[in-house]
């Protein structure tokens, strides 16, 4: 079993090398060596995960299963898909990342105790905080990147959709979501965290219908930033500085280029952390 | 006065934040695609946590609901790394072969 220092070093190794890949990936030159270290980094977080968790029973071997089906249907995909659906293919994984955020914070409420976060009903306030909004963050992704998806892909209609009152809709229930977070920490009331999920799905639909097609790309870099912010709020949860730095850095770039984006594309600056409200209007 | 751990994390989470802000800054507008795709691919770490997540049983209760959330979690990200890393290659082999035909 991996001490818990010496796998916070491997894990910041990890994060140096998801650095190298981003700055690889911004010039031609470099862009292969650039993937090379991000699939290096990744390797390394996940051996170190499974050497500090120390645990190589059965359950090991489960995991090693899944890892292995999740693996063949992404490396299948990645083959059989034609270049040009390269958007919507992004997008379609942006959700699968959503989705796991959900899961693991899910998972947290549930048995709190395996993660040292206190007791069912009764979980340190920080971590709640901090586990409510990564899955918000989570289920928005989720949703969000399922819509974009349904755009690209035409089975949705590509066109905006608005209707009246939709902004103000919006705002109601963003806020309403931070009043559910406010009141899931001082009743951690399981119900609560059932029903924050669900309005956080709700609302990624909401902001992503009246964005246009044309205008995907842009919103789906907004979406991989929000997945990076969902990674890293589960990473306070459970103290773990992988996903602490990696969400960080995917969550700050991704913002930072759907502005270049937004930029390119002529539209107004106020798109990166919100989009399609003022973006796209 | 001892700091808080707390505190460290945010010193990190902040310096990341800047850190990824000033990288992607200089990109070239033909790598857009490839950059969003990795960046994709890497925002799956989450595998760490559903790692932790599918592990929490103990040995008699490997399958409980909770580490059950953890396993399918594994599956979704073990997708995306794998989807995410190899069609980035896809594409950047593509580019490379565009700029030999010039």
């Amino acid at each position: 079993m991996l001490s818990a220092n010496l796998s916070a070093i491997f894990y910041l190794v990890s994060g140096v090398l998801f650095i190298l890949a981003l700055r690889g990936l911004s010039s031609p030159e470099t862009s292969r060596q650039g993937n090379f270290f991000g699939i290096l980094g990744m390797v390394i977080a996940i051996i170190v995960t499974f050497l500090s968790t120390g645990n190589f029973s059965y359950g090991f071997i489960i995991v090693l299963l899944f890892i292995l089906v999740g693996g063949s249907i992404g490396a299948f995909i990645a083959y059989k898909i034609p270049m040009t659906a390269m958007p919507e293919l992004v997008a379609g994984f942006h959700s699968l990342v959503g989705l796991a955020a959900v899961f693991v914070a899910i998972s947290a409420f549930l048995n709190p105790e395996a993660f040292n976060l206190g007791l069912p009903g009764n979980i340190k306030l920080g971590s709640l905080i901090e586990m409510s909004i990564g899955a918000a963050v989570g289920a928005i992704t989720f949703s969000g990147s399922v819509i974009a998806f349904l755009k690209l892909q035409g089975i949705m209609s590509g066109s905006p959709i608005t209707f009246k009152g939709q902004h103000p809709l919006n705002a109601i229930i963003l806020i309403s979501i931070i009043i559910l977070i406010y009141l899931l920490c001082s009743t951690q009331s399981s119900n609560l965290f059932w029903i924050l999920l669900a309005v956080s799905f709700l609302i990624g639909f909401l902001l992503i219908i009246p964005i246009g097609g044309a205008d995907m790309p842009v919103v789906i870099s907004m979406l991989n930033s929000y997945s990076g912010w969902a990674a890293a709020g589960i990473g306070f949860t459970l103290e773990n500085t992988a996903l602490i730095i990696t969400g960080a850095l995917v969550g700050s770039s991704g913002a930072i280029l759907s502005y270049i984006m937004c930029k390119g594309m002529n539209r107004s600056f106020f798109n990166v952390i919100l989009g399609g409200i003022w973006c796209f209007r | 006065m001892e700091i808080d751990p707390l505190i460290f994390r945010l010193s990190i989470f902040i310096l990341s934040i800047f850190v990824g802000y000033y990288v992607v800054w200089s990109v070239t507008p033909s790598l857009h695609t490839p950059l969003m795709s990795v960046t994709n691919a890497i925002s799956s770490v989450i595998i760490v946590g559903a790692i932790i997540a599918g592990l929490s049983g103990n040995s008699d209760t490997i399958f409980n609901t909770s580490s059950i959330f953890g396993f399918l979690a594994i599956a979704l990200a073990a997708i995306n790394i794998f989807g995410g890393f190899l069609v980035t290659q896809r594409m950047l082999a593509m580019y490379k072969k565009k700029k030999k035909d010039k």
